[in-house]
């Protein structure tokens, strides 16, 4: 194992995450290919810590970051979707497009 | 045993992450997003980050089962009893997914990366811990303060009525905006 094979590794998860994240209409279903990449930062900030510079804790600091990101977005989302289908009875992207006008 | 370890959790890893999105229950894709979460934080421990990596196994365990009673609340079709296809433009997606992969993947195997320097410290989690605690401390106070408007934003886009729906916009409304009126004569 080396510091490659982890990166690959996460950017195999960043990438299906990313494609969930642009094809899903469902809200909910897109905020789990956001948590997926997000998923894929985490591994890649781990593995950067231990593979590069193991000795400080900046790795560890930013998978922390990462992982509150991941909770930011999930409630955040959740109170988004919440509102949206409260205002509208909408969960999906598309029906959720007039303000693109 | 670490190897073994790595690719195992790295192949279930991505195979949740890619079974997500073709469950068609909402159920099942909540429960593979679990997997694949629970692979990375396997992945953190197999790095030697313990604490980090059961953290995260167990802040995804509780996320997931917040997400399945949404899911429930919201989707149409949780238990997946029909097929289900809710996607837009998923040529497009893939064209993209796969150019940012392998411009990543060549990125990563072209990349100069540094030596490793100094060794990882016998209990990292007290290295983390003193880092938030010291240098790191503007970097935990903002984070901080980005949960605390977090919580704020959640109850303010999730309240139903709010005293603007009751007094008005401008909150000059003499008498609350109520469906049902006050039992104390307001």
């Amino acid at each position: 194992m080396n510091l490659e094979v982890f990166l690959i590794v996460a950017a195999a998860l960043f990438c299906v995450g990313l494609f969930g994240a642009l094809t899903q209409q469902s809200i909910v279903m897109l905020m789990m290919g956001l948590e997926l990449m997000l998923g894929g930062v985490i591994l890649a900030a781990g593995a950067a810590w231990h593979y590069i510079a193991p000795a400080t804790a900046d790795g560890q600091v930013l998978v922390v970051v990462a992982i509150t990101a991941m909770a930011v977005e999930m409630a955040i989302g959740f109170a988004v979707v919440t509102a949206l289908f409260r205002s509208r009875e909408v969960d999906m992207t598309d029906m959720a497009a007039e303000l693109r006008e | 045993m670490t190897t073994a370890a790595f690719w195992i959790l790295a192949v279930l890893a991505v195979a949740g992450g890619v079974m997500v999105f073709r469950f068609d229950s909402m159920a099942r894709a909540t429960f593979s997003l679990l997997t694949a979460l629970l692979c990375v934080g396997g992945e953190l421990i197999v790095l030697g980050l313990e604490y980090l990596g059961i953290v995260t196994v167990l802040m995804m365990t509780i996320e997931m089962a917040i997400m399945a009673v949404f899911m429930i609340m919201f989707m149409m079709n949780p238990a997946g009893l029909m097929p289900m296809t809710m996607v837009h433009n998923k040529r497009g997606a893939a064209a993209l997914c796969v150019t940012a992969f392998v411009l990543l993947v060549a990125g990563i195997l072209l990349a100069p990366w540094p030596r490793r320097r100094g060794r990882a410290p016998a209990d990292p989690t007290t290295d983390l811990g003193m880092a938030l605690m010291g240098p790191q401390m503007l970097t935990m106070m903002t984070l901080g303060m980005a949960l605390f408007a977090t919580i704020v934003a959640t109850v303010v886009l999730a309240t139903r009525r709010g005293r603007y729906e009751r007094y008005g916009d401008d909150l000059r409304a003499t008498r609350p905006d109520d469906p049902v009126r006050g039992g104390v004569g307001r």
